[in-house]
């Protein structure tokens, strides 16, 4: 089998890559817009296109726990979820970086109740960056399977051996169709050898996992953790050279700069979005205004130090966010923020807070981003939080 | 399956649950002990937040010997059946996957988990050594806690007589899952406990064994009467000793006389302030309980 | 017979004599539990029949099975007096510490 086109949506080229990770175990709950995945990788299985056990769990709680538990022995594991489901199996999430269990999740973005929403924006995956994953987040269907793929590579590495997000836009990226490249099977065996690791039970070495740690020790648990997630920015990089270097596709590692140099403004972006705004980006600089656009693929680990190098001759930075922490900002504004703090003269930074509860966010509206970007105004009076595609009126 | 009974004879001498820090004279320690030795040195076993996890894992103090893991609090039943599953996809051979709950991690917070296991039928072993509350944290009710009982959230005084709910009643709720293997057991009938034991380690399948094992911390009982009080909440018909299997329950102790509910209760701290009349009650709500019992499980 | 041993235990002195995430070998014990008792249990091998009550009920797991008697690993037991309450033949005395 060489490489293979086919025409599927955001969760089918999930549930692709995922099988050809070859998990031994899927623990999944259903939930929109996650469902097609878990569908699929169930037919998979029963096909035996996919040899591995499929556990019909009852809640996502469930799912993160049974995941868990296949990785304490050394196995690899698969499972998806979205929105309410995410913060159900929050206990699960730190617990199993903690752990230090590579599991791998797809999440598909959608707004968290209430008001009840099944569509997306990144309120969900935003509110657990402290739970210790690693989190991408993809720009189509390609992206979400080749991550997928990459994602065991990255946390299975033994300097990082830390579980990995992999996050899609609710129906904008899971339920959208796109022609694909599906890399053959042989290949990815020699790309993704099998797990293997010390960190598990073992019938002929036995182990205490998930052990108690007194105020003695548990700093340096902590510390170590915290270490991974330093190390999984070179393994990042890394791995996605090879990846590139085997498939062809090459992603930027931690972030793509998308017609930076000689930027005065930059715009950043977080998933589906980019998409439109390269559009933007290309008919701007077609007009000859100097625009750029740097796609932050990587919120976990924060890839600050690309931030700083890039922002240093830039005048304003745009930050558009799909989430807001209620009372402050977006948390991507907060983090590009507290990058450049650690630099000299950092330039300018507005939040653009929009595409909640799956709102649109369309070419218009970042070309207008753009435009007041470009705007000499007085910075004092600008409002540092802006609200895009507000529908009614609001109170200045 | 080997029909030789389990005994202290012939049981293997390997201790796998040592040196721990289990309050002296705890009955679920003697319950985790007893597990292990049946099920021998090739079993997992997940262990959710609580006393047993407490004790036994304290870094750098480890005290099981054979694989061991602590589970989130609510993820016992899940987390021991991703093992199981785990396991045999990697095409290991000859193991035993067993989760071992309190009556709170099983009866409350850990119940769904539970329910979707056995509903999945994994090959499984779930013990839930019950000492009527949640004795980690300080002596608060659960769901297993019975009427009567003193807890620190469910105190006595003049308008309540401790807890007023009846223990809700797991081994037959699990049993409604149409389980492989269900049994309930108690630490004051150790053999009898061993031999479902090595039932539950033989059936392919789902196993659920309910042992009920005193705390002399959270009962206010001397430490040298856990064993006893465990026998005598079975000899006084406030615990029984049965079985589920086939889809059939089966009585395995008939007491033909019970002795004292009452000499019972008021041996323990927890009970020592009931009045005759809520003695009364819970005489009147086991004699119920064992009219059924015995119309429909002799 | 096999169980859980006391090893030597030396604190880490830099960061990577930590295990990779909290998993470590089972069955090591760094300390004693002797400390925790104010009476010990003495057996009677005279009295002693080895029906094994006393060594299947402790929680402790101390009591094992030597030379057709049972004995006590005294480094473990935390003297909650069990032994003694079950032995029906009185072979076990609990005995006040000195301290």
């Amino acid at each position: 089998m060489s490489n293979n086109k086919c025409f599927v949506s955001g969760d089918e080229a999930v549930a692709l890559g995922a099988r050809l990770a070859r998990p031994n175990v899927i623990s999944a709950y259903p939930i929109t817009p996650q469902t097609i995945v878990v569908e699929r990788l169930s037919e998979f299985v029963e096909d035996g296109s996919l040899e591995a056990e499929f556990m019909h769990v009852e809640s996502e709680h469930s799912a993160m726990s049974a995941a868990m538990g296949v990785s304490s022995v050394g196995a690899r594991a698969f499972t998806a979820t979205s929105s309410q489901g995410l913060l159900h199996m929050s206990e699960g999430l730190h617990y199993a970086s903690g752990a230090r269990f590579p599991i791998v999740m797809m999440n598909a973005n959608r707004a968290l109740a209430v008001p009840w929403s099944i569509y997306g924006d990144q309120s969900d995956s935003m509110s657990q960056l402290n739970s210790g994953w690693i989190q991408v987040y993809v720009e189509d269907a390609q992206e979400a399977l080749d991550m997928t793929i990459q994602a065991y590579k990255i946390a299975e590495d033994e300097n990082v051996l830390t579980p990995f997000m992999v996050n899609l836009d609710g129906f904008i990226l899971t339920h959208t169709y796109e022609l694909l490249n599906v890399p053959n099977q042989e290949k990815v065996d020699e790309f993704l050898p099998k797990y293997e690791t010390e960190n598990k039970m073992d019938l002929e070495n036995p182990k205490s996992l998930c052990f108690s740690s007194t105020p003695l020790d548990n700093l340096e648990f902590k510390y170590q953790q915290h270490m991974a997630m330093i190390n999984s920015k070179e393994v990042i990089e890394k791995v996605d050279k090879d990846y590139g270097d085997k498939f062809g596709r090459y992603y930027g590692g931690l972030i793509e700069e998308y017609k930076c140099d000689d930027a005065s403004v930059l715009l950043v972006t977080v998933g589906s979005v980019t998409g439109t705004a390269r559009v933007v980006v290309d008919n701007m600089r077609s007009e000859g205004i100097k625009v750029g656009l740097v796609k932050l693929r990587y919120m976990r680990p924060f890839p600050e130090e690309k931030i700083i190098e890039l922002s240093k001759n830039v005048d304003k930075i745009g930050v558009i966010d799909k989430n807001i922490s209620h009372g402050y900002e977006g948390t991507v504004f907060t983090h590009i923020n507290s990058a450049l703090s650690k630099m000299n003269n950092s330039p300018k930074t507005i939040n653009f807070i929009g595409g909640m509860g799956g709102r649109d966010i369309s070419k218009e509206d970042i070309k207008d981003i753009f435009k007041s970007l470009l705007k000499t105004t007085n910075e004092d009076k600008e409002k540092t939080v802006q609200f895009i595609g507000m529908g009614c009126e609001i109170d200045e | 399956m080997s029909n030789e009974k389990v005994n202290a004879k012939n049981i293997t001498e390997d201790e796998y649950f040592y040196g721990h820090k289990a309050c002296a004279g705890c009955g679920g320690s003697v319950a985790v002990r007893l597990v292990l030795k049946v099920l021998g040195k090739r079993t997992f076993s997940v262990l959710p937040a609580g006393c047993m996890s407490a004790v036994g894992f304290i870094y750098p103090q480890m005290a099981f010997s054979t694989n061991a893991m602590i589970a989130p609090f609510p993820a016992t039943g899940a987390m021991i059946s991703g093992v199981a599953a785990g396991a045999k996809a990697l095409g290991i051979k000859d193991f035993h996957a067993v989760g071992i709950a309190g009556d709170g991690g099983t009866a409350d917070i850990g119940f769904q988990a539970l329910s979707g296991a056995i509903d999945r039928g994994d090959n499984i072993i779930y013990i839930c050594y019950d000492n009527e509350a949640y004795m980690n944290t300080g002596i608060q009710k659960s769901g297993l806690t019975p009427y009567g009982t003193k807890t620190t959230t469910s105190p006595a005084g003049e308008n309540l007589p401790g807890s007023i709910r009846q223990k809700k009643n797991m081994f037959e709720i699990v049993a409604a899952h149409d389980i492989d293997y269900a049994a309930t057991c108690s630490i004051g009938y150790p053999n009898d406990f061993l031999n479902k034991l090595k039932k539950a380690k033989e059936i392919k399948g789902t196993s659920y064994i309910h042992v009920y094992a005193s705390c002399p911390t959270g009962w206010g009982s001397p430490t040298n009467t856990s064993i006893d009080l465990a026998k005598k909440a079975v000899d006084c018909g406030l615990w029984y000793l049965a079985e589920y299997e086939n889809g059939e329950f089966k009585l395995n102790k008939n007491p033909k006389r019970f002795i004292s509910v009452k000499d019972y209760l008021l041996s323990q701290g927890r009970f020592k302030h009931l009045k005759e009349e809520d003695i009364n009650v819970i005489i009147k709500n086991r004699d119920k309980k064992w009219e059924k019992i015995r119309k429909n499980w002799l | 017979m096999e169980k859980p041993k006391l090893v030597e235990y030396k604190r880490p002195k830099h960061i990577n004599d930590y295990p990779t995430g909290p998993t470590t070998e089972g069955g090591k014990l760094v300390e004693k539990n002797a400390g925790w008792r104010t009476y010990k249990p003495v057996v009677d091998k005279e009295k002693c029949v080895n029906c094994l009550r006393c060594y299947l009920v402790c929680p402790d797991g101390v009591i094992f099975k030597s030379e057709g008697k049972v004995d006590i690993d005294y480094d473990f037991c935390k003297g909650c007096g069990i032994c003694e309450y079950e032995c029906k033949l009185d072979a076990i005395k609990m005995i006040k510490e000195d301290k």
